[in-house]
C-alpha cells in the first residue's frame, strides 16, 4: 500500500499540444510545457480561463487526443507506461482497467437499456452480467435514477439524468485513475452533492484524480490541490 | 499483451493492371477486436476485405490467419480447396446487399441451416433448432423460419444474412457496408445487434463502412483508406475526434452533425 502510494498513478512531463487545421493552412497551438504528477488518492483540480486547453489536456491524459511531445507516464497492472507511445490494443486495455474518463456528455447508443450502458464497462472486462447489473443498480440509486427509468434506453433523458448515467458508468468499474470533466455541470444541488460524495469517497479509497470543476463549491468540496495552466511558452 | 492476433494483413496489394486498387495494406487484428475501414467510394476499401478472403487474388503481401487448430496459414498461398473449406468454416462474411449473401430460392431456416449442415451437422432436428435458435438471436421471429427472404424487409433480410454468417462460429467476420441501404431507424436497429453480437460472442470483425458514425459505435480501431493506402489508423475515437491527416480531416469535417 506504501508503495502504491509512493509511486505516481500520473506523471506527464513536456507535453505540447497543437492542432493542425489543415483546410485552414494553420496551426493552433494549445499548450507547450505541461508537468503534472498526481499520486493516489489526490485529486487535482486544473486552474485556467477558458480556451487554455484543460479539456484538451484531460483528453491527452485519456489517450483520446495525441501530444507532439512529451511522456504520459500512467501507472497500469503495477508498471509504469507510456500513453503516448502504447500501441492502440494496450490503451484500450489501459480504459478498461485503468483509466476512467467521465466526459460532460453521455455519447448514447441507440437502444441499449441505462443500466446495461451502465454495466458496460464491467461486463466487458468478463464481469458476469448479474454482478455487473448489481453494481450498475447500486449507483443507479445511488444518483438517483428511477428504478422506472433503468430499462429504457437514456437517449431520452433529460441532461441531468444523462450526466448522472455518464458518472455512474464511469464510476462502475473502479479505476484507479479518473479524469473528471466537468462532471456535475449540468446538476442541481441534491445531485451535485450526491455526486461529489461518489468521488470524495472514491479519493480517500486512493483514486488518482484530475478534473475541471467551474463550480466553486464542487471545486473546493473534492480539490487536493490546484494546477494552473500555464500560458503558451511559460513554464508551470 | 502477448497473445497472438489471429488476422495479420501484411503489405497487401492488389493490382488491377497498372492501378493499384490496394496498396501495401498492413494490420493486425486480435480475437474480439471489431476494425473500421473507411474511406470513400473507390479508396480500395472493399478490395481490401475481398483481397482478405481470396475472393479476389493479392498481388503481393500476405493474409496470415491462426485458425482454429492453432495453425498459421497464408490465406493467399493456400491450396484453392483448403482455402475454401477454411473460409467456409472460420471466416464470416456480409455483403452491403443481403440478396448476394442469402439464397433467395429456399426459406429462412434453410438460409440458416445450410451451412451447418455444409459443416457437417445431419439430424433435422438438430439443425432446426439451431437455426431458430440463429433467427431469435437476429430478432426475427422463429415462427416465420418456413416463409423465403423475399417476403422480409430489407431490415429483416441483413439480419437473416448476418444469422447465416454466424450460424457456423467463425472467428472472424467480414462486413461490407452492412448498414448501407437501410433506413435510420433499421440501421440503428442493426448497429445495436451488430454490437452486442460481436461483443457477446467475442468475435474479430473488419467492417467496411464509409458512415463514421458507424465507425465509431461498431469499432475499437479505425484504418482510414485513400486511393489504395493506408493514411491513418488508431484507436476509433483518437481518429475521429484528433485527426492528422489532412484527408481525414476532410471526412470527419464533412459529417453532418446531429
Amino acid at each position: 500500500m506504501n508503495d502504491t502510494a509512493a509511486t505516481p498513478m500520473i506523471e506527464a512531463t513536456g507535453l505540447a499540444k497543437s492542432f493542425t487545421l489543415h483546410s485552414q493552412g494553420m496551426r493552433l497551438e494549445v499548450w507547450d510545457r505541461i508537468d503534472l504528477t498526481v499520486k493516489a488518492g489526490e485529486c487535482v483540480v486544473l486552474d485556467a480561463p477558458s480556451g487554455r486547453g484543460k479539456s484538451t489536456l484531460l483528453r491527452a491524459l485519456y489517450g483520446n487526443y495525441r501530444v507532439d511531445r512529451g511522456r504520459i507516464l500512467l501507472r497500469h497492472r503495477g508498471i509504469q507506461v507510456d500513453l503516448a507511445t502504447a500501441s492502440p490494443r494496450l490503451v484500450l486495455q489501459m480504459r478498461r482497467e485503468t483509466i476512467g474518463y467521465i466526459s460532460q456528455f453521455l455519447r448514447v447508443i441507440p437502444r441499449v437499456a441505462t443500466i446495461d450502458v451502465v454495466a458496460e464497462p464491467l461486463v466487458s472486462r468478463g464481469v458476469d452480467h448479474a454482478e455487473a447489473n448489481d453494481r450498475a443498480a447500486y449507483l443507479l440509486r445511488a444518483l438517483a435514477i428511477p428504478e422506472r427509468l433503468w430499462r429504457l434506453a437514456p437517449a431520452t433523458f433529460s441532461g441531468g439524468e444523462q450526466q448522472r448515467v455518464n458518472v455512474a458508468r464511469a464510476l462502475i468499474a473502479d479505476h484507479p485513475i479518473l479524469l473528471l470533466d466537468e462532471p456535475t455541470a449540468a446538476l442541481d444541488e441534491a445531485n451535485r452533492a450526491r455526486v461529489m460524495a461518489l468521488l470524495a469517497a472514491r479519493r480517500e479509497r486512493g483514486t488518482a484524480m484530475v478534473g475541471i470543476f467551474h463550480d466553486i463549491e464542487a471545486r473546493t468540496a473534492v480539490a487536493t490541490r490546484f494546477y494552473p495552466l500555464p500560458e503558451k511558452g511559460q513554464a508551470a | 499483451m502477448s497473445d497472438e492476433p489471429l488476422l495479420e494483413v501484411q503489405s497487401l496489394t492488389v493490382r488491377y493492371g497498372e492501378r493499384a486498387a490496394c496498396n501495401d495494406v498492413s494490420f493486425s487484428l486480435w480475437p474480439g477486436e471489431v476494425l473500421a475501414v473507411v474511406g470513400e467510394s473507390g479508396s480500395g476499401k472493399t478490395t481490401l476485405l475481398n483481397a482478405i478472403c481470396g475472393r479476389v487474388a493479392a498481388s503481393a503481401g500476405a493474409v496470415r490467419f491462426r485458425a482454429a487448430d492453432g495453425r498459421v496459414r497464408d490465406l493467399r498461398t493456400l491450396p484453392e480447396a483448403e482455402l475454401r473449406r477454411l473460409v467456409r468454416a472460420e471466416i464470416g462474411f456480409v455483403h452491403q446487399n443481403p440478396r448476394d449473401g442469402l439464397r433467395l430460392g429456399v426459406s429462412a431456416g434453410a438460409n440458416t441451416g445450410e451451412p451447418i449442415m455444409a459443416a457437417g451437422a445431419r439430424y433435422y432436428g438438430d439443425i432446426r433448432r439451431t437455426a431458430a435458435f440463429w433467427l431469435e438471436r437476429v430478432e426475427i421471429d422463429p415462427a416465420r423460419m418456413d416463409e423465403l427472404p423475399a417476403m422480409f424487409s430489407g431490415g429483416m433480410q441483413q439480419r437473416l444474412q448476418i444469422a447465416r454468417a454466424l450460424v457456423t462460429k467463425p472467428r472472424l467476420v467480414l462486413m461490407d457496408e452492412p448498414t448501407g441501404g437501410l433506413d435510420v431507424s433499421v440501421q440503428a436497429k442493426l448497429l445495436d445487434l451488430l454490437r452486442r453480437l460481436t461483443a457477446e460472442l467475442g468475435l474479430a470483425a473488419v467492417v467496411v463502412t464509409h458512415d463514421l458514425g458507424v465507425a465509431r459505435l461498431l469499432a475499437h480501431r479505425i484504418l482510414v483508406m485513400r486511393n489504395g493506402r493506408v493514411i491513418e489508423s488508431g484507436i476509433t475515437d483518437q481518429v475521429l475526434d484528433d485527426p492528422q491527416h489532412a484527408y481525414t480531416q476532410l471526412l470527419v469535417s464533412s459529417v453532418l452533425v446531429t
